[in-house]
């Protein structure tokens, strides 16, 4: 079924990397704002949740991509979810073995990145079409793009809100910290204040890339 | 443009101008707006006219340089981030850190407003939004009250103001003033109204001069520049709704007049649910969202857990202004009713 690679197929890279900036699930996609928001209040928890959604996507994509010439049509996304479903509960006891704080931390967002549409998505989008290499790939690169956005906000919110980063304080005793952040409505300001970051940055690549398209011709003119 | 002589004027609607342009009602806010400011700072002193002047200078900070950034003309002849930065400062306790007045002016004009398009495309009121947001990160500050009238007012500061940015203030040496709406929630006690009206309590700068805002209201309002309709309803349901449970249980209750004259609610149903932008354009839309506002003030002050909420009671008015105005639409002119029609 699969086909040749063409000329112009993504390299292996190219399947890894697009999670990190291009198609970034967080600031590009905006998928999976329920934990983008939710446990992002500090650091280590932000950390914690990108690294089991890593997890959890890397392992689904590859068992998913394996499975995909066998699973029927109508039956993919109940399959999907109990493929995703085992390896959730993977995490769930082996963050409750290593960190019970953790895991209260985390609470019910745990048993939730079933529900989490950035893996139901690349496993309807991607991985059942795509050979098990590069699935697996995909969902490395989706997750670490997941889990560098997380990290990104909770650091932010963490830093104002509590005036400490993973719990170690970085400033005077004197510092006031701006409890907002640390309160929902933050969420919803840092991952703003990041979707503004990073929509300027697309925009000044994409400027930067029409330039250097207008200019090629002409130096093909004068060669 | 001068010589050019026009003789064809070619323009959208409307066609019949009231003659007041957006500049002209804003600069008479302002105007009437005065009193009160005049009375804050004669009221609290010196930390008041810092906390004005930061408050102002920020809001018009901000709207000039996000102009820029957008690539706009500059809006500051419009007055309406001058209006916006006083009444954000009038609602600000009097001896709040500078650094967190400029913060706060900062958040109202860029998140409040210039972020969703500039004046006319805000869904909320500019000024709440930047108090929310303080009310939210700073909530000590927020609550820390300094007495009216004090002695040495007019040439000390409180510790408090001057604190170096991103720093903790420190109150120790402030004399705890609680407002009166603090006063009765937690220690049951209750302020006489004439002080209430002549604004012998403590509270946010602009906040205590019940009866210069009231003027300030009539001035608009004579001069056909507000809505009445929206300031009277929320006094009448606020007066209403207090009015029938003092009724039911006095000693659990306090006075209509009592929750008409403290906190904000004046300087609130006067001057921050009038805002033209995020208030109903119906008549019948004004009365039902002063109705909703009053109601809600009543509602989050007696059985909720602050002392005070005409600001949240504002902005979610503000949030069901557009519902309002999707629910009541005028007749257009003449079109005929829908029943009528089949």
């Amino acid at each position: 079924m699969a086909l040749p690679p063409s000329q112009d197929a993504p390299s292996p890279m190219d399947e890894f990397s697009k999670g990190l900036w291009r198609e970034n699930p967080v600031f590009v996609q905006v998928l999976g704002m329920c934990p983008a928001l939710a446990v992002s209040n500090t650091a280590a928890n932000a950390l914690a949740m990108g690294l089991a959604t890593l997890f959890v996507l890397t392992l689904s994509n590859a068992v998913i991509s394996s499975l995909r010439h066998f699973i029927p049509k109508q039956v993919r996304i109940a399959t999907y979810i109990l493929v995703i479903a085992t390896f959730v509960t993977v995490v769930d006891y082996a963050i409750q073995a290593v960190s019970l704080d953790l895991h209260k931390a985390l609470g019910a967002f745990i048993s939730l990145i079933v529900v989490n549409c950035l893996i139901l998505g690349r496993a309807e989008a991607f991985a059942s079409k795509q050979p098990i290499g590069v699935a697996v790939l995909d969902g490395l690169g989706m997750g670490t793009g997941f889990t560098l956005a997380l990290f990104s906000i909770g650091a932010v919110r963490e830093i104002l809100g509590n005036g400490t980063l993973f719990g170690i304080a970085l400033f005077h005793e004197s510092f006031q910290p701006w409890i907002v952040m640390i309160l929902p409505s933050g969420g919803f300001f840092t991952l703003a204040g990041w979707l503004i970051v990073f929509s300027w940055l697309q925009e000044w690549r994409e400027r930067r890339r029409r330039e250097n398209a207008v200019q090629s011709p002409v130096v093909e003119v004068t060669r | 443009m001068a010589g050019v002589s026009k003789t064809l004027e070619i323009r959208t609607s409307p066609h019949i101008l009231s003659g007041y342009s957006v500049d002209t009602i804003m600069f008479n806010v302002v105007l009437a707006l005065l009193p009160v400011t005049a009375f804050a700072v004669y009221a609290f002193g010196l930390p008041a006219l810092l906390t004005l002047t930061v408050a102002t200078v920020s809001c018009l900070a901000t709207e000039e340089l996000a102009t820029r950034v957008a690539g706009k003309a500059s809006a500051l002849g419009d007055w309406s981030a001058a209006i916006t930065g006083l009444l954000y400062g009038l609602t600000l306790p009097p001896g709040l850190p500078l650094w967190m007045v400029a913060v706060g002016g900062i958040v109202s004009v860029g998140l409040g407003k210039t972020l969703f398009g500039g004046l006319g495309a805000n869904p909320f009121n500019p000024a709440l939004v930047g108090r929310a947001f303080l009310q939210a990160a700073f909530p000590v500050s927020m609550t820390s009250w300094t007495p009216a009238f004090g002695a040495e007012r007019f040439y000390t500061l409180p510790a408090s103001t001057l604190t170096a940015p991103l720093t903790k203030p420190s109150y120790h040496d402030a004399l705890s003033g609680a407002t009166p709406l603090a006063r009765w929630k937690f220690d049951g006690q209750l302020t006489e109204v004439s002080d209430l009206a002549f604004g012998a309590i403590p509270g946010s700068t602009g906040e205590t001069g019940a009866l210069l805002i009231l003027l300030g209201g009539v001035y608009l309002v004579a001069r056909n520049m507000m809505s009445w309709r929206i300031p009277v309803a929320i006094l009448a349901t606020v007066a209403c709704t207090s009015g029938i449970l003092y009724w039911l249980d006095p000693n659990a209750y306090p006075s209509p007049l009592f929750m008409l004259f403290s906190g904000g609610l004046m300087l609130g149903a006067v001057f921050m649910a009038t805002d033209m932008v995020s208030s109903p354009m119906t008549n019948a839309g004004c009365v039902v969202y002063g109705a909703l506002i009053g109601l809600l003030v009543v509602v989050i002050r007696l059985w909720g857990g602050m002392p005070e909420g005409v600001m949240y009671a504002i902005l979610l008015g503000n949030a069901v202004t557009p519902h309002i105005d999707n629910l009541i639409r005028p007749t257009i002119y003449g079109a005929r009713p829908a029943e009528e029609m089949s």
